[in-house]
Formats: structure tokens, sequence, C-alpha cells
């Protein structure tokens, strides 16, 4: 195999690995977005989303397409119970008070995970339609590598609709913007707040998903590190930004990828690359590559 | 004055009562209820450190797992037998200028406390300028970051196996006695200048400087402190359980101090210490929850993860409950998360 073919390799698994990260990073923004809040815990619900699908296509008779569409929304519901459990009463709280809420949170989900589904790792069921290799002119790749970028760009126009040409979502926008003057304009708060939960998960979900067809090992701590990533990826792009989300997502894994397969011998540190990006962002550019570079009010 | 003379009385006779029960506890108890108290007083140390900095400071720093593994495989490779060594680095052997080194336990710890402080400096020089959420996430990351170091390090730390053998130096008074020290600290620091300072910078960080205080300075040295008794705890953790590997030391483990710290109250030197031996004994007493018990006639399931899942809801309903009063404010200006 030639060094150029390989390389292509290397990029598709980047894409493919970067578009998850997106996914999930677009949950985290749009919550900091409208409520400054780091959510901690929506590493846990990517988890749940897994989970529920593996559930779903195991042990009931849904056909496993449907599974892939119920169970992001049924993940996207909890969503929206986490908030109003854990974030709703402590909305006029100081930050540092809903942040700890956010810690709790997380990890009453995984531990949760533990109880119901188990410490033992379970194997995802892929269906073999996704899960077959392909050559392509010499790189054999597989199939589900291009499905993910393709699918994800699907969910970002979609998302992009709705938050453009939507009354709700234009209402999320005025709020992220100004959220005192929006809830002076007669916006229903709870209920986008509510529909921003429900959406961030449910993205979550639909990453988790096509995670587990990627990576099909499931384990109840599953979405520490995907989440801790994604959350880098949204503040790379600049927190709160959606489409900085994105790019955050996609430069932080072809990064990743590409580190390791340029640099073999960093393999081990492939867990720390992403939090050197980190402080190195916040260090340089703390309100991120496409961050309005709002000054801290007194 | 005679208030603070009181309240000193007061501490003298908890410490003498403190320490006559700690004597007879070592004296009567079984190996696993010492066992408990050991590490209940490593979590006081830890929760007091973590509330130095997070509390009194206002600085919500996630890093403490980083500190402890740091203290943890200083004092371990310090004190481990060059025997043992070899014995450990069989995948790969030991850097040569940590391969003849065994000292006390004494100097142990205190090397344990002054590289973790060392490495408090590093890290909080750059970072401590972030704040409230974005400096929680980055010393979450610097102890990721460490740990992942840790196990990469095959010839420094012996990887992903972990050390094993490291010598039990640690027993109640050790453990205790740190605590105590600890305390007084705490105590002293915040009653004097420092002190005021730290809580200036937490009740408005521009009117503490607009008052002349050195902010940098300040946050660095809250920070260097509370790293250093993390490293020491960490330590005593080491050679109390006598194996330590990079997992160990994970969020969950910073996770567990912040209970002790939210549980006890934020900025409050007798809430943490009391809700540290409350959360330690509660940690074990709650076992079952986890493990099946036999009673002879019936067998009870255990489910593991039940026992966190309890302490995951405790800390969310404190939180709840409390909501503003989380923080003992001297006034209740603070912008809430839905504000700025």
């Amino acid at each position: 195999m030639g060094s150029i073919s390989l390389f292509l390799q290397h990029l598709a698994n980047g894409i493919s690995l970067g578009s998850l990260y997106a996914l999930i990073a677009i949950g985290y923004t749009m919550v900091y977005g409208i409520l400054r809040l780091i959510n901690f815990a929506h590493g846990d619900i990517f988890m749940l989303g897994v989970y529920l699908t593996y559930f779903g296509v195991l042990y009931t008779s849904i056909p496993w397409w449907l599974v892939f569409a119920i169970a992001p929304a049924v993940t996207g519901l909890v969503g929206i119970l986490l908030e109003a459990v854990a974030y709703k009463p402590l909305r006029e709280s100081p930050r540092i008070t809903i942040l700890i809420s956010a810690i709790g949170a997380s990890f009453l989900l995984q531990n949760l995970g533990i109880v119901f589904f188990g410490g033992r790792p379970r194997a995802f069921p892929v269906p073999r339609i996704l899960n077959h290799v392909v050559k392509v002119r010499g790189v054999s790749i597989n199939v589900i590598t291009f499905i993910i970028p393709v699918v994800t760009i699907l969910l970002l126009i979609g998302l992009s609709y709705f938050i453009t040409k939507t009354k709700t979502g234009l209402a999320m926008r005025a709020l992220s913007r100004d959220y005192e003057t929006a809830s002076l304009m007669g916006i229903d708060i709870n209920r986008i707040i509510s529909i921003t939960f429900f959406m961030g998960s449910f993205l979550a979900a639909m990453g988790g998903i096509m995670w587990g067809a990627r990576y099909p090992q499931l384990m109840p701590l599953m979405g520490v590190m995907p989440g801790l990533k994604s959350f880098i990826a949204a503040v790379v792009g600049g927190i709160g930004n959606i489409a900085g989300a994105v790019v955050g997502g996609f430069l932080l894994g072809l990064g990743e990828i590409m580190l390791v397969a340029l640099l073999p011998r960093l393999t081990g540190y492939r867990d720390a690359f992403a939090f050197v990006v980190l402080i190195i962002i916040l260090l340089v550019k703390p309100s991120g590559l496409m961050g309005s570079g709002q000054t801290e009010k007194v | 004055m005679r208030d603070k003379q009181r309240t000193d009385l007061a501490a003298l006779l908890a410490l003498v009562c403190a320490v006559v029960a700690l004597f007879l506890a070592n004296k009567y108890l079984d190996d696993y209820k010492i066992r408990i108290i050991n590490l209940s007083g490593i979590y006081v140390t830890l929760g007091l450190s973590m509330n130095l900095i997070n509390g009194f400071t206002g600085l919500f720093s996630l890093g403490h797992a980083g500190f402890m593994a740091v203290g943890a495989y200083t004092v371990a490779l310090l004190t481990m037998p060059i025997s043992m060594k070899e014995m450990n680095f069989f995948f790969q052997p030991i850097v040569p200028w940590l391969a003849n080194v065994e000292v006390g336990f004494l100097p142990a710890l205190l090397a344990a406390g002054l590289i973790s402080a060392f490495l408090g400096v590093l890290i909080g020089a750059p970072v401590l300028r972030l704040r409230d959420d974005y400096l929680a996430i980055a010393t979450l990351g610097f102890a990721e970051i460490i740990r992942v170091v840790f196990t990469n390090t095959q010839s420094l730390t012996n990887g992903a196996l972990g050390l094993k053998g490291i010598p039990n130096y640690t027993n109640i008074w050790w453990s205790w006695g740190v605590a105590f020290i600890t305390v007084w600290f705490v105590t002293s620091l915040i009653r004097g200048s420092y002190g005021k300072a730290f809580m200036a910078i937490r009740e408005d960080e521009v009117a503490a400087q607009a008052m002349g205080i050195n902010l940098f300075k300040h946050k660095v040295m809250s920070f260097a402190f509370a790293s250093f008794f993390a490293g020491v705890a960490g330590g005593l953790l080491a050679s109390l359980l006598g194996t330590i590997d990079p997992n160990m030391f994970r969020i969950t483990l910073t996770f567990n101090i912040l209970l002790i710290v939210v549980l006890g109250g934020l900025s409050r030197i007798t809430g943490t210490v009391i809700s540290a031996v409350v959360v330690t004994v509660m940690m074990e007493a709650l076992r079952f929850l986890d493990e099946s018990i036999n009673l002879g006639f019936i067998e009870i399931k255990g489910v593991p993860g039940m026992r966190m899942v309890v302490f995951s809801i405790i800390l969310i309903l404190v939180v709840i409950v409390r909501k503003a009063g989380l923080m003992t404010r001297l006034k209740g200006r603070e912008s809430s998360y839905a504000e700025n």
C-alpha cells in the first residue's frame, strides 16, 4: 500500500472520528450558549443513547433502523428530564453550584449505567449493511467510515435549518445572545431550554449509535472520554457557536488520528492530546477559533 | 480576643480527646477498622486542601487526583526497597538515578508535597487566570494529562502495571498527624492576612485588586498550598494501600473529595473534617450495596455501582437544597449562571 493511500485512510478515519466529536460537541455548545453551563453529564447521555439502542435492537422486535431513530428520541427525553431535575432548581444559583450539580448528575448516570447495564463490556449489534470492508483504489475501508460523515452532514443541515428558519430556532438564538432581554420578550424560557436539551441529547445519541457501529464495545464509562474531548472541541471552536463546535470537532478528530498515524511513538499519549490542545487554546485564545471574543462583564 | 482564646482552648481540648480516641482505637480495633480510620485522616487532609482552593479562594479546581498521583508515586519510588524496585520494573528497568534511592517516610512525604506544590505552581501560573468552569475543565485536563503521562513513562512509573510492595509506613499517627497539621495550617492561614486576601479574591476579584491584593501571587499561593497537601495525602495513601497504578487517580477520586467538601460546606473547616470522616465511613458502611451478603438462610444480592448512585444522589440533593447557601459568602451578590 502506497503512502498516499495510507494517508487517505487516516484522513477518512480522522474525518469520521471528527464527525462524532462534532455531533456531541453541538450539545455542549447549545446548552452553554443559553445557560452558560458545562453540562458535564452530556458524555453520559451519549453513553445512554448507545445502550438504549443496544437494548432496542437486541431485546425488542422493532427493526434496527427504526430503533436507530427511536433510541435518540428517548435519549432526548432523558436530556429534558436531566435538566428538569438537576439544573432547573438551580437556575438562579451561582455558577459553581450548578457545575457541582452537573458533576453529580454525570456520576449518577455513570453509576446507574453500571447498576442497570452491568460493568461487563457488551458488543454493539452492528447491522451487516453498515459493517463490511470495501476496497476503493487499493485502500480498504469499512463502509461505516463513509456513512458517519454523510449522516453527520445531513443532521447538521437539518439543525442549521431548524436554528435559522424556525421560530423556536430564533428564540434559541435570542436567548443565547441576551438571556435577560429575550426573556422579557415573551419567550417561554422553560420550553426553549427543554428543546435545547432534547436536541443536544438527540444528536449525542445519534453520534453514539455511529460510535457503537465504529467501535463496537459498550461500557458504562464509555461516555467520559468522548464527552470530555467533545467539550474540548466546543471550546476550541468557540463555545456557544454551533459552527465552531463542528469545526472544533473535525480539527480534534483529525488531529488525534494524525498524531497517532504520523508519530506512532506518541500513541500512548493519544488521550492527552485533546487536553494539551484545550490548555493551549484557553491560554492563547480563550474565546475559541470562531468565538466572539466577549469580555467578562464586571 | 477572649473569643479567640476560648476557641483555641476548645480546639486543644478536641485535639486531646481525638488523640486519646485514636490511641484507644489503635489498641483495640481490628485491622479493617484501623484502615478506615487511616483513610478518614487522609480524606480530612484532602478535603481541607481542596476547600482551601475551591472554598476559601473561590477557584474551582478539579485537579486533585493529579496532584495525589504525583505525591503517591513520589513516596512509592522513594521509600520502596531497592530489591523491590527490581521486581517491579521487570518490563523495563527503572531510570538509573532512582534505582538506588531509598529514604525514610518523612523525607519522602515532604518530597511528595514539595514536588506536587512545584507542579501546582507550574500549572497554576498559566491556568489560574481562567475562571469558574473554564478553570475546572483546565485543571481536570491537567490531572488527566498527568495520569496519561504516568501510564506511558514505563521506566519512571512502571506504566500501567503500577507499583507493588510499597512499604506500609502509614499508620494512625501519620495519617491523623498530617490531618491535624493541615487543620492547624489552614486555620492559621485563613485567620491571617493571606486568608483575608484569599477570601477577598473569592468575594470580588476586581475589588480585591483595587484594594492592592496581588491576584496572581495569592491565587498561585493558594493553589500551591492545596497541591502540597494533596501530594502529601497521595503519599500517605500510597503507603497505606501498598499498591498504586495510574488508573486509581481518575476523576472519580476527585469526585469523592468534592463530595466531602460540598457536604461539609465550602469554606468550612470543622464541617470538612466531620464530613470527611462521615463520608469515608459511609463509603465503607454502604459497601453492602455493591456486594452480596450471605446471612446464612438468605442471600441478598448486591448491585455493583449502587453505592456511588447513592452518593451521587446525595450530592445533587445537597446542592439543590442548599442552593445559593452552598458558598458561605459575606454578602449575597454573585452572578447567577444565567446572567453574565
